[in-house]
């Protein structure tokens, strides 16, 4: 697992990125002295927000799909505002009706509203995505941190933990964990997440090997630092870039497990529902010919996951590829979930 | 080399240790215990305990993992009171037929994957190679089951050409390849993103190297160029990715096979998380991510054996 696979080209850029604001750590040897103050002075470094946020500008496929993003929020979180509907008891008169004036989109099975469905299955849709990204960026980072910075005992078995984890397929573990519990939404939060944050943990501790090599880390040993201060005002503020992509595509990856959770009988009991309910729901009704039961959710679900994919794109090209942008064209694409 | 090899298979072992650790205990740790979910929340309390000190339960944790570890050492991993078999003889039957579906589909995404991606690269940035990145990204962004269904709606109930279940399985050779047929490409097309999007910058990569400029400048072809200097070069790490990527074809392999009732191992676990059947569930995962460890092993080792520029020296 810990590969001798070089992942996707990011390493050049980062070299690249390091010469240039000079902390690489050979040029900083040539560099220490005097001869910093009275020899060449190097070019204004690039790496400032202002050209990160063109390059993201330049980049139309992203802010489209920013804007997407925003909008199917806004319809799960701000629709139910002003769309009404009774999304709490069922009504078997008025199941299985398909679209017309009364309901956009038709409605369910159990009699439910197709599109006042879609919003409230939006809603622990995204919450989910987002609360697993979050948990397990935090976590991952946590343990990523330990193991990368004190090293050593600590170092090999946090990682042959993640490594064990890892290599159990990630389906297989969350079905045995959601067979051990009742699904809640809190529940399935943190089993999405305990496969989740373990590609973060690898990723945060390949960074945190490189960074603390770095001058300023060093500088900042040589001040008598504490540890804990180096690893939160060095080298965590150095990962954020890397971490908010991470975090970014985690979104997608844990809507993607929720969906399958809920294909399989995992998912959340009615009246609450989700994206994967409603679209698993539909496609057993589907042969019925209730087709408004499954293309809705089908298309919301493929909607989010691929602009997640190509949001995260874009900011990569941000955060880490600007500089040989040109040379390479776009060609990362979530490797992360291999690389790592 | 030989200090990497053996570094690598004792690093496989520790995992294996790790995971058999961690999912005994989570299996331990059940509310309700192991025996309340063999015979059932009525039975009394004295079926209970003859039942647990039957089965050792009673034992300190440690003691019985490691009864348990000795027997799955030999091949011995419990039996299922729901199938009344020996989880071995149960994964025997459904494993191999899993292991064929996850291996055709690997190979069946490379196999769209290389000439595509190899395609997108050469031609990068244009309105094909576009296309194809379009393509592919909404079927990675789909998620399996649903592939699976719009197979079955298009291949199945309009054209009436491959089956819709795989229930079947293992009738006779001949139905069983047809029955293969919308498993496997239901498994494949969610993947050949995977494989195309990073064979298509391995190309790109391979472009800017020196050999296909001296290849060029020795007077290949393009075609040449591509196929001789190009392909072989990027192909190798595109393989690789093989390895990383079994656990994620496993894992949707387990949906692909409990939507086609596919006989496989994926299915044998869902039926078996249903019904709490422990011993299936622990057999499962442990000779799953065996598998997986096997597969990336297999996968690390290769690429250090195939590229001769790769040196392990530690």
């Amino acid at each position: 697992m810990s590969g001798g696979v070089p992942p996707d080209a990011g390493g050049g850029d980062r070299e690249l990125l390091a010469g240039a604001t000079a902390s690489g750590a050979t040029t900083a040897l040539a560099v220490a002295g005097p001869v910093a103050q009275t020899g060449e002075v190097p070019a204004r470094p690039l790496a400032s927000w202002r050209l990160s946020l063109s390059t993201f500008a330049e980049n139309r496929l992203a802010i489209a799909s920013l804007l997407g993003l925003v909008l199917i929020t806004a319809f799960s979180f701000v629709g139910p505002l002003i769309y009404k509907t009774n999304q709490v008891s069922a009504n078997l008169l008025l199941q299985n009706q398909p679209p017309g004036a009364a309901h956009p989109l038709g409605t369910t099975t159990a009699g439910f509203d197709e599109l006042g469905r879609l919003m409230v299955g939006g809603q622990s849709t995204i919450e989910v995505g987002l609360a697993v990204a979050v948990l397990s960026t935090a976590f991952g980072l946590v343990w990523g941190l330990v193991a990368g910075y004190v090293g050593g005992i600590a170092d090999a078995i946090l990682m042959r933990i993640v490594d064990a984890l890892l290599a159990i397929p990630f389906l297989f573990f969350v079905v045995l964990l959601a067979s051990l519990v009742r699904p809640t939404l809190w529940l399935i939060i943190i089993v999405i997440t305990s496969v989740s944050w373990l590609s973060t943990a690898r990723l945060v501790r390949a960074e945190a090997l490189t960074l603390r090599t770095r001058d300023y880390v060093k500088a900042s040993v040589g001040f008598g630092s504490r540890r804990t201060r180096i690893l939160f005002w060095h080298i965590t503020p150095n990962l954020l870039g890397v971490l908010i992509v991470n975090a970014g595509l985690k979104v997608a990856d844990a809507i993607e497990i929720y969906v399958a959770m809920s294909f399989l009988g995992l998912g959340l009991a009615p009246p609450a529902t989700d994206w994967g309910t409603l679209l698993t729901e539909g496609i057993d009704n589907f042969f019925n010919g209730y087709w408004w039961q499954l293309w809705p959710a089908g298309f919301l679900i493929v909607a989010v996951v691929l602009a997640i994919s190509v949001l995260g794109d874009g900011l990569r090209d941000v955060t880490e590829g600007r500089l040989q942008r040109r040379l390479r064209s776009r060609t990362r694409f979530r490797g992360d979930r291999f690389e790592s | 080399m030989t200090a990497y090899v053996i570094r690598r298979c004792l690093q496989a072992v520790v995992v294996t240790f790790i995971v058999s650790v961690i999912v005994f205990g989570l299996l331990h740790a059940l509310p309700g215990g192991l025996v309340r979910a063999q015979i059932g929340p009525r039975a009394s309390q004295y079926e209970v305990h003859g039942l647990e000190v039957q089965e050792g339960l009673l034992k300190p944790l440690p003691v019985q993992y490691g009864i348990w570890a000795l027997h799955a050492l030999q091949g011995n991993l419990g039996f299922s009171y729901k199938y009344n078999q020996t989880v071995g003889s149960l994964l025997a039957e459904f494993l191999p037929r899993t292991l064929l579906l996850v291996g055709s589909s690997i190979l069946l995404a490379l196999a769209m994957a290389i000439p595509m991606g190899l395609w997108q690269g050469k031609r990068r940035n244009r309105i094909d190679d576009h296309s194809l990145t379009t393509v592919t990204m909404i079927f990675y962004a789909m998620p399996d089951f649903l592939i699976g269904v719009l197979l079955i709606l298009v291949l199945s109930l309009q054209i009436h050409a491959f089956p819709s279940t795989a229930a079947n399985y293992g009738v006779s050779f001949q139905s069983d390849a047809a029955d293969l047929v919308l498993p496997v490409l239901a498994l494949t097309l969610g993947n050949v993103a995977y494989f195309s999007r990073y064979m298509r910058s391995a190309t790109i990569d391979s472009l800017l190297e020196d050999y296909v400029r001296t290849a060029y400048a020795k007077g290949a072809s393009p075609t040449r160029a591509l196929v001789r200097h190009v392909l072989r070069n990027s192909v190798l790490s595109t393989v690789t990715l093989v390895g990383l990527a079994i656990p994620f074809i496993l894992s949707g392999s387990l949906v692909i096979e409990a939507l086609f009732d596919f006989p496989g191992v994926g299915l044998l676990f869902w039926n078996a998380s249903q019904t709490r059947d422990y011993p299936i569930l622990l057999g499962v995962v442990l000779v799953v991510t065996v598998a997986t460890i096997i597969g990336n092993l297999g996968a690390d080792l290769a690429y250090v054996a195939i590229d001769p520029r790769v040196r392990y020296t530690t």
